[in-house]
C-alpha cells in the first residue's frame, strides 16, 4: 500500500515562479524530498531503464509528515442572512432528480442542522424540522423528476414534507405527504446548504437539483408549483427569501438567487452544470439558447476539483534551470515495489516572454494528462481484460486507487450514479501520471500510457540526439496561443495528445500556417474538444457528445460544455477532422501487441528521401517496449475525404495487426463484420509526411506506440533513424520546396 | 445465448500456451472473449508486486470487497500467468483440467 502522495499547485512553471508541492504521509511519516528532472521513466530492463538527475535545491531536506485526508463530494453553499434567522413559518421547496435513491440518506437542501430536506433511508424524501422527523414510505424512482418540499406553520406547529412526482406511472406509488407537529427550528447562523448537509460536508446527494426556493410562510400543498413559476405571483412576493437560478452563472462557480436579497452562494468540488432542468422539453438542445431548461444542477457524492491539501514545501525555479520535466521526489522508504515514494511530475517552461528560445520545443500533452487522470476502468470495467487482450494487471498504485475512491475520477469514468465524468482536475494526486509506472492500458512490455511514455520521447531528445529543447505544455498553449509557439521552428508532440481547446487548435493551425513543423509521433491526437474554465486553473471539461470512442455518452441536450457554452463532442464533429492539420486521423485501437510498418511508394519520392537516408529494408519497428512494435495502441491514418492534404506523403503502413485491434466506431455507420486488424483495411497506421506554402510542414506516424521503439538496440535502430532524420532535417531551415 | 467451449476446441490450447498474445486464430479469440467476458466479482486479475520481474494473482472483488491477492500463485513472467488463469478458466467452463 502506497505510503505517501503528493500533487502540485501547478503543472508548469517557469523561472522565477514558485511551485508548492502538497504531500499526505498517510501514517504521519518524516519523508525526505528533493527536484529531480526526470530522463527516462521506464524501468522495464530491457529499454535504458529509470533515469533521474537530482537537481539541488533548497527544498532538499527532511520533514514532517501528517495524514492529509480527502473529502470528495459537491455541494452548494449559501452564507448565513439575517432572513434565515428571522423566519418562523417557512417553505423549503426544489425539483429533484435522484440518481441513487436507495444509497441511504442524501441532503437536498439544508438551513443548518434543524432544517433538512433531504432523500431517507427509506428511499423516500425525508424532512426534519427542529426535533422532528418526518419520513415518506414511497420510494423515489431513479431519474425522475421530483417537486420536493417541506413546510412549517409556526402558529399551528404543523410541518409537512410533500413529495410529488412530475410523472406517474399506475402501480408505482411514489408520491407522499406527512404531516407532524414540530416546533421551530434553531435557524441562528445557519448556513444554506444545497446537495449535502453539516460542516463537515456529509450525506452528498447524487442527483440533479433545480430552482430551490425558500418562502417565509407555509405553502399550502396545492401551491407548491407556483412556486416554480416566473415571475412569481404577486401574493407570494412579499413572503419570498429566496429563489434560486442555476441557469444563471452557468460558466462559474457561483449561483445566484433572484429573490429581493440577491443571496449569492458557491459551489465547492464542482458539480455538472448547463445540465437539463426539470422543464426541459428538447426544443432546444443548448443551454444558453434556453436557460430557463438548463436550471440543474447535478450534484455527485464522488465529484472532486480540489483536494485542498495544505502545502510542505515550495520550490523557486532557479533562473539558470534548463526547461525540461521536473519532479518532486518525496520519500519515507526504499520499498522496491515504489510504496515509500512518490514522484510528483512539473514542466519547467521558459521564461514567459522570452522569445529567444531553442528551435525546438516538446509539447507536454497535459490536458490529456489531465483527462486521464485516475482513470478507473481496469478497475470498474468489465470489458478491460478483453480490450487489452490480457489480464488486467494492477500496480500498487492501481490497488491504492481502488481503496481509494475520493482520489477523484478521469473524463473516463462514471460517477457511481452512472453518470459521465464531464470536468477533470490536477489539484489532487494523480497516481497514472507518474515515472516507472506502468499502465494496464499500455500494450505488453513497459505497459506505458501518456506520461511516462513520453517520456520515452525526451530521453531520446537528451540522451541520443543531444538536442537542446524546451518543454510547453496544453496549458500555456491554451493561455498564450500562437505566440507560445512563435519562438519555435519545430514542436514535438507526446505520445497521445488527445484533447483539445479552440484556442490550442486555432494556434497550432496558424503556427503550422506560418511555417512552423510539427512532428506528431503519436496516434489519437486533436481528437476531443474540450474547454477550460474561466475563472479555474487546472480544470477542464469534455463532453461525450455523438460518438467517438466514448467510454459513456453525454445526456441528449448536454451537448454544450458549461465552461465555454461551446458544442463539445469530437472534433471531427465540428468540422476539423484531425486528418485536416495532421494529414492523418484516428483510425483503429486495441491494447495487445503491436506491430510494424511496411515502406509505402510515395517513401521513395524525392520530398521523402530525407525521412529514409540510411533505412535499410522495407520493415519498419518490428522492435520496440511496447507491445514489441512500432505500431500499435491507437492508430491514425489517411483520409482525403476527412481533409488530408491533397499532397500528403503516405511513407509507410502499419499491417499484420492482431485482431484485438479494431475499426473505431465513428469509421462506420451499419457495423461491419470484418472489424478486426486481421480484415479491415483501415486497421492501419499511416506514417505521412506533408509541407505547407510556408516552409511549414508536418510529420506524422500514426501510432501510440512509435515512441516505445526509439530507444531499441542502444537507441541504434529505423525508428531512431527515421525520427531523428525527420528532426534534423525540420531544424534545417531550408524549405521544402 | 453465448458460445460454450466444444470438445473439438482442445486443439487450440496449445496455440494459446506458445502464444499467449496477440495474433490468435478466430477460434481461440472466441474462446478467450467467452473467458475474459465475466462479471468483475471474482474476476481473475494480476498484481505486480515486484517491477518487471513478480506477480501475484489475485481476485476483483467489484469494489465490493478489497483485491484478494493469493499469495501463493506467484509468478516470475506474465505469459506463465496467462497460462494459470486459462487453466482455471477452462476448468470452470469444461469441467476438464489441461496439463
Amino acid at each position: 500500500m502506497l505510503e505517501l502522495l503528493g500533487y502540485a499547485d501547478r503543472f508548469s512553471v517557469a523561472p522565477g515562479e514558485v511551485i508548492e508541492f502538497k504531500v499526505s504521509a498517510f501514517e504521519g511519516q518524516r519523508f525526505r524530498a528533493e527536484i529531480v528532472r526526470l530522463i527516462h521513466g521506464d524501468a522495464n530492463p530491457d529499454g535504458p531503464g529509470y533515469k533521474h538527475v537530482v537537481v539541488p535545491s533548497a527544498i532538499e531536506g527532511e520533514y514532517q509528515g501528517r495524514n492529509q485526508p480527502i473529502e470528495a463530494g459537491s455541494s452548494g453553499v449559501v452564507p448565513h442572512h439575517p432572513a434565515f434567522a428571522a423566519l418562523e413559518s417557512f417553505t423549503l421547496l426544489a425539483m429533484v432528480w435522484p440518481t441513487t435513491p436507495a444509497k441511504g440518506r442524501q441532503a437536498i437542501l439544508a438551513l443548518g442542522e434543524d432544517l433538512v430536506l433531504a432523500i431517507g433511508e427509506k428511499c423516500g424524501l425525508t424532512g426534519r424540522v427542529g426535533s422532528t422527523t418526518l419520513e415518506s414510505d414511497a420510494p423515489l424512482l431513479k431519474r425522475h423528476w421530483y417537486l420536493a418540499a417541506l413546510t412549517f406553520d409556526a402558529a399551528s406547529g404543523r410541518a409537512t414534507l410533500i413529495q410529488r412526482p412530475l410523472h406517474g406511472y399506475p402501480g408505482a406509488p411514489d408520491a407522499a405527504m406527512v404531516s407532524a407537529t414540530a416546533k421551530g427550528p434553531g435557524l441562528a447562523d445557519a448556513e444554506l446548504l444545497i446537495a449535502a448537509e453539516g460542516n463537515p460536508r456529509r450525506n452528498h446527494l447524487n442527483g440533479k437539483i433545480d430552482s430551490p426556493r425558500l418562502l417565509a410562510c407555509a405553502l399550502s400543498p396545492e401551491r407548491l408549483e407556483a412556486l416554480l413559476v416566473r415571475p412569481l405571483a404577486a401574493d407570494l412576493l412579499p413572503d419570498l427569501v429566496a429563489a434560486f437560478d442555476f441557469a444563471e452563472g452557468t460558466r462559474t462557480t457561483r449561483i445566484h438567487d433572484v429573490g429581493p436579497h440577491k443571496l449569492e452562494g458557491r459551489l465547492e468540488q464542482m458539480p455538472a452544470r448547463a445540465m437539463k432542468g426539470w422543464c426541459w422539453s428538447g426544443e432546444e438542445m443548448c443551454w444558453w439558447r434556453k436557460p430557463e431548461h438548463y436550471g440543474a444542477i447535478h450534484f455527485h457524492a464522488d465529484d472532486l476539483h480540489d483536494a485542498g491539501w495544505s502545502t510542505d514545501f515550495a520550490f523557486t525555479v532557479p533562473d539558470d534551470l534548463r526547461s525540461g520535466v521536473y519532479a518532486a521526489h518525496v520519500w519515507c522508504g526504499d520499498a522496491e515495489d515504489g510504496t515509500q515514494e512518490d514522484l510528483i511530475p512539473f514542466f519547467v517552461r521558459p521564461r514567459r516572454g522570452d522569445r529567444n528560445r531553442p528551435k525546438l520545443a516538446f509539447l507536454a500533452p497535459t490536458a490529456a494528462y489531465m483527462a486521464y487522470a485516475n482513470d478507473q476502468n481496469h478497475i470498474r470495467g468489465e470489458a478491460a481484460e478483453m480490450v487489452i487482450g490480457r489480464l488486467v494487471t494492477y500496480q500498487p498504485a492501481d490497488i491504492f486507487l481502488h481503496d481509494h475512491p475520493e482520489l477523484g475520477l478521469s473524463l473516463y469514468d462514471r460517477h457511481a450514479d452512472g453518470s459521465g465524468v464531464c470536468y477533470s482536475s490536477r489539484h489532487r494526486p494523480i497516481l497514472n501520471m507518474r515515472p516507472k509506472y506502468s499502465s494496464w492500458l499500455g500494450a505488453t512490455g513497459s505497459g506505458l500510457w501518456q506520461f511516462n511514455a513520453d517520456l520515452h520521447i525526451t530521453d531520446w531528445l537528451e540522451s541520443y540526439m543531444e538536442v537542446e529543447f524546451d518543454v510547453i505544455t496544453d496549458e500555456d498553449l491554451h493561455a498564450e496561443g500562437l505566440a507560445l509557439l512563435e519562438p519555435y521552428q519545430v514542436v514535438i508532440t507526446g505520445t497521445h495528445p488527445e484533447y483539445h481547446s479552440t484556442r490550442m487548435w486555432d494556434a497550432m493551425r496558424a503556427w503550422i500556417d506560418r511555417g512552423g513543423r510539427l512532428m506528431y509521433v503519436a496516434a489519437n491526437g486533436w481528437y476531443w474538444r474540450i474547454a477550460f474554465h474561466d475563472e479555474l486553473d487546472g480544470v477542464i471539461e469534455v463532453r461525450r457528445a455523438e460518438d467517438g470512442i466514448r467510454t459513456w455518452e453525454a445526456d441528449p441536450g448536454e451537448y454544450h460544455h458549461s465552461f465555454t457554452g461551446e458544442y463539445g463532442g469530437l472534433w471531427r464533429r465540428q468540422g476539423r477532422p484531425p486528418q485536416a492539420l495532421l494529414g492523418i486521423g484516428f483510425m483503429a485501437q486495441g491494447f495487445d501487441i503491436c506491430s510494424y510498418y511496411r515502406r509505402q511508394p510515395d517513401s521513395h519520392d524525392p520530398r521523402a528521401a530525407f525521412v529514409f537516408d540510411g533505412v535499410d529494408g522495407e520493415i519498419i519497428g518490428d522492435f520496440g517496449l511496447i507491445g514489441g512494435g512500432a505500431a500499435g495502441l491507437e492508430l491514425d491514418a489517411v483520409r482525403h475525404d476527412l481533409g488530408t492534404p491533397p499532397h500528403t506523403l503516405v511513407l509507410a503502413s502499419s499491417e499484420a495487426h492482431s485482431d484485438i485491434i479494431m475499426l473505431v466506431n465513428e469509421e462506420f455507420g451499419v457495423v461491419p463484420p470484418n472489424l478486426k486488424g486481421s480484415e479491415h483495411p483501415n486497421v492501419r497506421a499511416d506514417m505521412t509526411f506533408y509541407d505547407t506554402a510556408a516552409g511549414g510542414a508536418v510529420f506524422a506516424t500514426g501510432s501510440i506506440a512509435w515512441c516505445g521503439s526509439l530507444s531499441w538496440n542502444g537507441y541504434d535502430n529505423n525508428v531512431s533513424k527515421i525520427t531523428g532524420n525527420v528532426l534534423r532535417r525540420f531544424l534545417d531551415p531550408a524549405p521544402f520546396r | 445465448m453465448r458460445y460454450q467451449i466444444q470438445p473439438e476446441d482442445r486443439m487450440l490450447v496449445d496455440e494459446f500456451r506458445q502464444n499467449p498474445y496477440g495474433r490468435h486464430s478466430p477460434g481461440l479469440l472466441r474462446i478467450l472473449n467467452r473467458m475474459r467476458c465475466v462479471p468483475l466479482d471474482g474476476k481473475y486479475v494480476l498484481v505486480c508486486t515486484k517491477p518487471f520481474r513478480e506477480w501475484k494473482l489475485a481476485i476483483h472483488g467489484d469494489r465490493q470487497r478489497p483485491i484478494e491477492i493469493l499469495h501463493d500463485h506467484v509468478f516470475t513472467s506474465r505469459e506463465e500467468a496467462e497460462w494459470a488463469v486459462f487453466k482455471l478458466r477452462w476448468k470452470a467452463l469444461t469441467g476438464e483440467e489441461l496439463n
